[in-house]
């Protein structure tokens, strides 16, 4: 007999996390499936952590209305939610003469749409932006992008969701969705899960979501971006985010500020075949670098300290696909959603809670809603006084795990009681393993308090899920053949 | 299963060797007839190096680090080592036996944790205290 | 240890010693393999033996010794904030203080390898704890980047406990490690060393599969030769690197050609008071070197503390031919002081001089991976405190 929800979502990137915790303010059964370990383990690890300001996208597409809108709620939300926000500002950079045109269009399109933006000339450029490229002569500023920490925002989310009762099925792949009545049956491994209506916010799969109920009117074609982390040691390098000129077809690749203050360079955009391929490349870093380096030229290569990759799903429409299918109706498709977004993330969340209200479902305000909770404190940021007051409280913020970034033992066990099952799970909510040693002196500590609070030997702790393990069996147990892939004991 | 170059059977042999007694890690031939008699070291240039090279060639020998299992201590293995040179060709047969013992804190330094391993008249000793 | 038993030695009271792993000893007490003590105590020690002649001194001091402890911050006025479990925050005026924090490895990431970012890939460190403390194997079937002696070593330990080491690979035409590991880490084990290979690309989805292997050219690129390794297992062995997070707090003067900050042959920074000293100073071969440093930190740290440090004259010296860096950055005793320099590259029938030839040594070979002790007596260092600078130079003979 399958349980029965009101609504099931799809998804556990920062689209599907955002949805639930909106849904989460009403009287609705809940619940979210992912088929990753934990959430936030697909696109939404990748972002670059952006808030557009909606000058780039055109108002009349889904993507510009919900970036302008979304944009705007970023504020509250980060209060809310206690993730940090700054509104660093972004500078589109004139690397020709010929941009100052196109720069200027963009300035009058942007006025016309409420978003603040102005022409800068050499002298303030580089005042502020004084490791600029001579050789460029002015920008447009647009002050109300900025920047978050996207991994901790989908974790918040997550867990103010949970707080205010969404249920969670993690590693959980949907194989199957059939028609039952007006709702649906979620076919999930052995499990069968029963829904009034569908939310496919499954990001490079959603089209394939789709097909299973005919609402497959649109095709993801996955599209691969590579970025590169610098040491933040490098101090201000920029101060916002620099962007180059935009062309008819992309943003361009960038130079980021990001939450942190150490900057990021990347985008790439590739069009590939393989929804898995998150593979980083020699030509990928080239051509960040040549680009980069006509905006910034003191960055080098050596100053990198990771590199990673992600894959946009980016719709052949070009543009969101956030809509009731006309072809199966309650199932509503958040699909196709790539830059910008993590911008508009909370605005698709409103837009999809409309279309239920639309489609008949009662949306009962619930008379509580639990404000977020936040399990734990980062104790890098906060003042030696706050430092002592958290260790009196609890005393295992005085135990530092991560040297790197500074994150205590009191951090990393909130994470796992919390949901993290997983060294990356931890390394995105708390930092630990970010920094330059990339996890050398503290993965061993992580891995260690991994297995004592999950019950689980630690040679069974996965990066990531799946067959992920960092190690190969026990020392003493070597006389046990080695096994490739599947079930436990296996890597 | 270790030097450069074997050549099989014949009535001379010729062995190759780097020099490990100094920075110079000088390339050594060994000329042997099929007794295993050196004939000829050639490349050497020190006395030491030589006397490492004969040593190298008739019975080379190695110390032999790794880990056992111990029980009841604060961590899971404790380090430990032969008490002085093992025959090369002996280190997988003494690590056979060493990953079978299992031992208990607390341990000192030095405590004999495997009596004449393999009648070579060498122990296996503890490299460090492990307490409870 | 050798710091705080040095200045115990010359009869400082107060000293306080901390570390942020739950016993003293540091990385040696993961360095279960020979080859410690043959320069400091004339014996063939394991890394845990080398660190016992020292916990076993300190045992029998007074110093005080707080362990799982970091130091969080440290600031100009030699206030040092300290972060434990049991105590929570701790401020501790020093009069003097010695860093002694070792170095990290270089990641994966830090030499941009491109590929896919599964599981299973570690720099040696890292699987050298999990197997010696934690007790796992890391993996089966490896392959490591970079014949820097802790991959030699973690390839034969590796093998030892059951492994398979397939290739080791190296972007230069000549081995990192020593010559003893090479022989009895790879030879011993027929494990086959690449020189002017490395690895080009990492595949794998959540763990390692394989990777491709290139010859590579005079500027590190690839020529065509390529071929693939399927494995389960990326050890990276390529580099060390100061650790001095706390040092950039002060702030002390960093010097970009050792990766630690500049200092003199006291081992003081360029914050009186602050001495520096192991491979947090500059990355060394052997721990005795590291030893022998700590006791003139320590030493150096003692008279300052009691406000008997000599104010001597300061020599600048100056990498010159075929000299990577020289340090320490100054001279200034006048009783015996040692520098040590690395070589830019290999070279044989050696002839190293200096500024109006104060020393003059010949050497058959040197290499970047072995470390070059000078060590002047007191009449050179008369001679070199006459000098506006002391300038090393390593030529043909």
């Amino acid at each position: 007999m399958p349980q029965n929800y009101n609504i099931a979502i799809i998804g556990g990137g920062i689209v599907g996390n955002a949805i639930a915790r909106e849904l989460s303010r009403y009287e609705l059964k809940t619940i979210l499936i992912e088929k990753e370990t934990e959430v936030s383990f697909g696109t939404s690890k990748a972002n670059s952590g952006i808030i557009h300001s909606g000058i780039h996208d055109d108002p009349k597409t889904l993507k510009g209305k919900l970036c302008i809108a979304g944009n705007k709620l970023w504020e509250e939300l980060s209060r809310e939610l206690k993730i940090p926000f700054n509104r660093v500002g972004e500078i589109l950079v004139a690397r020709s003469e010929s941009d100052i045109p196109v720069l200027q269009n963009f300035i009058v399109n942007a006025k016309a749409n409420g978003i603040p933006a102005e022409m800068v000339g050499e002298r303030k450029l580089r005042e502020m932006e004084p490791n600029l490229s001579k050789d460029i002569k002015a920008g447009l500023l647009a002050p109300t992008a900025g920047v978050i920490p996207p991994y901790e925002m989908t974790y918040a989310l997550y867990e103010n969701a949970m707080q205010n009762g969404v249920e969670y099925l993690l590693d959980s792949k949907v194989t199957n969705i059939t028609r039952d009545g007006s709702g649906f049956v979620i076919r999930v491994g052995s499990k069968e899960i029963r829904a009034e209506y569908v939310i496919n916010a499954a990001g490079v799969y959603a089209d394939d979501i789709a097909r299973f109920v005919g609402a497959d009117n649109f095709k993801i074609n996955p599209r691969k971006g590579e970025e590169y982390l610098l040491d933040k040691r490098l101090d201000n390098i920029n101060n916002h985010i620099i962007f180059p000129t935009p062309t008819p077809t992309s943003k361009g690749i960038l130079v980021i500020k990001t939450i942190e203050g150490s900057t990021m360079i990347g985008p790439t955009a590739e069009d590939i075949t393989d929804k898995e391929d998150t593979r980083t490349s020699e030509e990928g870093l080239a051509k960040i670098l040549d680009f980069v380096r006509t905006m910034v030229p003191g960055i080098d290569k050596s100053d990198i300290i990771a590199s990673f990759a992600g894959i946009r799903p980016v719709s052949n429409t070009n543009d969101f696909i956030i809509e009731e299918s006309k072809a199966a109706p309650h199932f509503i498709n958040a699909a196709g959603i790539q830059s910008p977004g993590l911008t508009a993330a909370p605005a698709i969340a409103l837009m999809v809670v409309d279309i239920l209200k639309n489609s008949g479902i009662k949306l009962e305000k619930k008379k509580k809603f639990n404000k977020y909770d936040k399990p734990h404190r980062r104790f890098s940021l906060a003042s030696n006084k706050e430092k002592e007051l958290l260790i009196k409280l609890n005393n295992a913020y005085g135990n530092i795990i991560c040297r790197c970034e500074t994150v205590t033992e009191a951090e990393v066990v909130a994470a796992i009681r919390n949901g993290a099952k997983t060294v990356d799970g931890i390394k995105f909510r708390t930092r630990a393993g970010m920094g330059r040693c990339q996890a050398g002196f503290c993965i061993h500590h992580v891995m260690k308090i991994l297995s004592k609070e999950l019950g689980v030997p630690e040679e069974k702790i996965t990066k990531r899920g799946g067959g992920s393990m960092n190690s190969n069996g026990h020392n003493s147990d070597r006389r046990r053949p080695w096994r490739n892939g599947g079930g436990a004991k296996s890597s | 299963m270790s030097d450069q170059n074997n050549l099989p059977a014949g009535r001379q042999a010729e062995r190759k060797f780097t020099c490990i007694m100094c920075p110079l890690g000088c390339a050594v031939t060994v000329k042997a007839d099929d007794s295993g008699n050196i004939l000829e070291i050639i490349g050497s240039r020190c006395l030491k190096g030589e006397k490492y090279i004969r040593d190298e060639f008739s019975a080379p020998k190695r110390v032999l680090t790794s880990t056992v299992a111990i029980e009841g201590a604060k961590f899971d293995r404790l380090p430990v080592r032969t008490s002085d040179f093992i025959p090369k060709d002996k280190l997988f047969d003494l690590m056979k036996e060493i990953q079978k013992i299992k031992v208990k804190a607390p341990i000192n330094i030095g405590d004999i944790i495997l009596k004449n391993i393999l009648g070579l008249n060498v122990d296996i000793v503890a490299t460090r205290d492990l307490s409870l | 240890m050798a710091a705080a038993l040095k200045a115990h030695e010359m009869g400082v009271k107060n000293i306080l010693l901390v570390d942020r792993l739950p016993e003293p000893g540091g990385i040696l007490q993961q360095c279960i393999h020979n080859g410690f003590g043959l320069q400091k105590f004339h014996k063939d020690l394991t890394g845990p033996e080398y660190a016992d002649m020292y916990i076993k001194q300190l045992k029998n001091t007074n110093i005080q010794v707080l362990l799982q402890t970091m130091a969080i911050e440290i600031s100009k006025h030699n206030r040092v904030i300290l972060s434990n479990k049991a105590d929570g925050l701790i401020e501790v005026c020093a009069k003097a203080i010695v860093l002694a924090m070792g170095c990290r490895e270089r990641t994966r990431q830090q030499v941009s390898i491109p590929g896919t970012r599964p599981s299973g890939i570690f720099t040696a460190g890292v699987a050298q704890r999990f197997m010696n403390i934690e007790g796992y194997l890391p993996g089966k079937e490896v392959v490591v980047v970079g014949s820097g002696d802790i991959g030699l070593i973690m390839a034969r330990r590796m093998t030892l406990e059951g492994a398979k080491v397939h290739a080791v690979t190296e972007l230069l035409p000549y081995p990192g490690g020593l010559t003893r590991n090479i022989v009895q880490c790879l030879n011993d084990y027929d494990i086959p060393l690449y020189l002017r290979h490395n690895v080009i690309e990492i595949y794998g989805k959540d763990r390692v599969t394989g990777v491709k292997i290139a010859n590579v050219g005079e500027e590190g690129s690839p020529l065509q030769k390529t071929f693939e390794v399927p494995c389960d297992t990326l050890l990276f062995s390529v580099g060390l690197i100061p650790e001095n997070e706390l040092s950039r707090m002060v702030p002390l003067m960093m010097n970009s050609l050792t990766g630690g900050p500049y200092i003199d042959d006291t081992f003081m920074t360029s914050k009186p008071g602050v001495f520096i000293c192991g491979n947090a100073a500059f990355v060394n071969d052997l721990a005795d070197y590291v030893s022998l440093e700590g006791e003139i930190a320590g030493g150096s740290a003692a008279k300052f503390a009691v406000g008997n440090y000599p104010n001597d004259t300061r020599i600048p010296t100056v990498a010159g031919q075929n000299v990577r860096f020289v340090t320490p950055n100054f001279i200034s005793r006048n009783d015996s002081a040692t520098l040590y320099i690395r070589v830019k590259y290999p070279m044989t029938d050696v002839r190293i001089t200096s500024t109006n030839n104060v020393i003059h040594m010949v050497k058959k070979i040197v290499k970047p991976s072995e470390m070059i002790e000078i060590k002047l007596d007191a009449e050179m260092l008369k001679k070199i405190k006459s000098l506006k600078e002391f300038r090393i130079d390593v030529g043909p003979e």
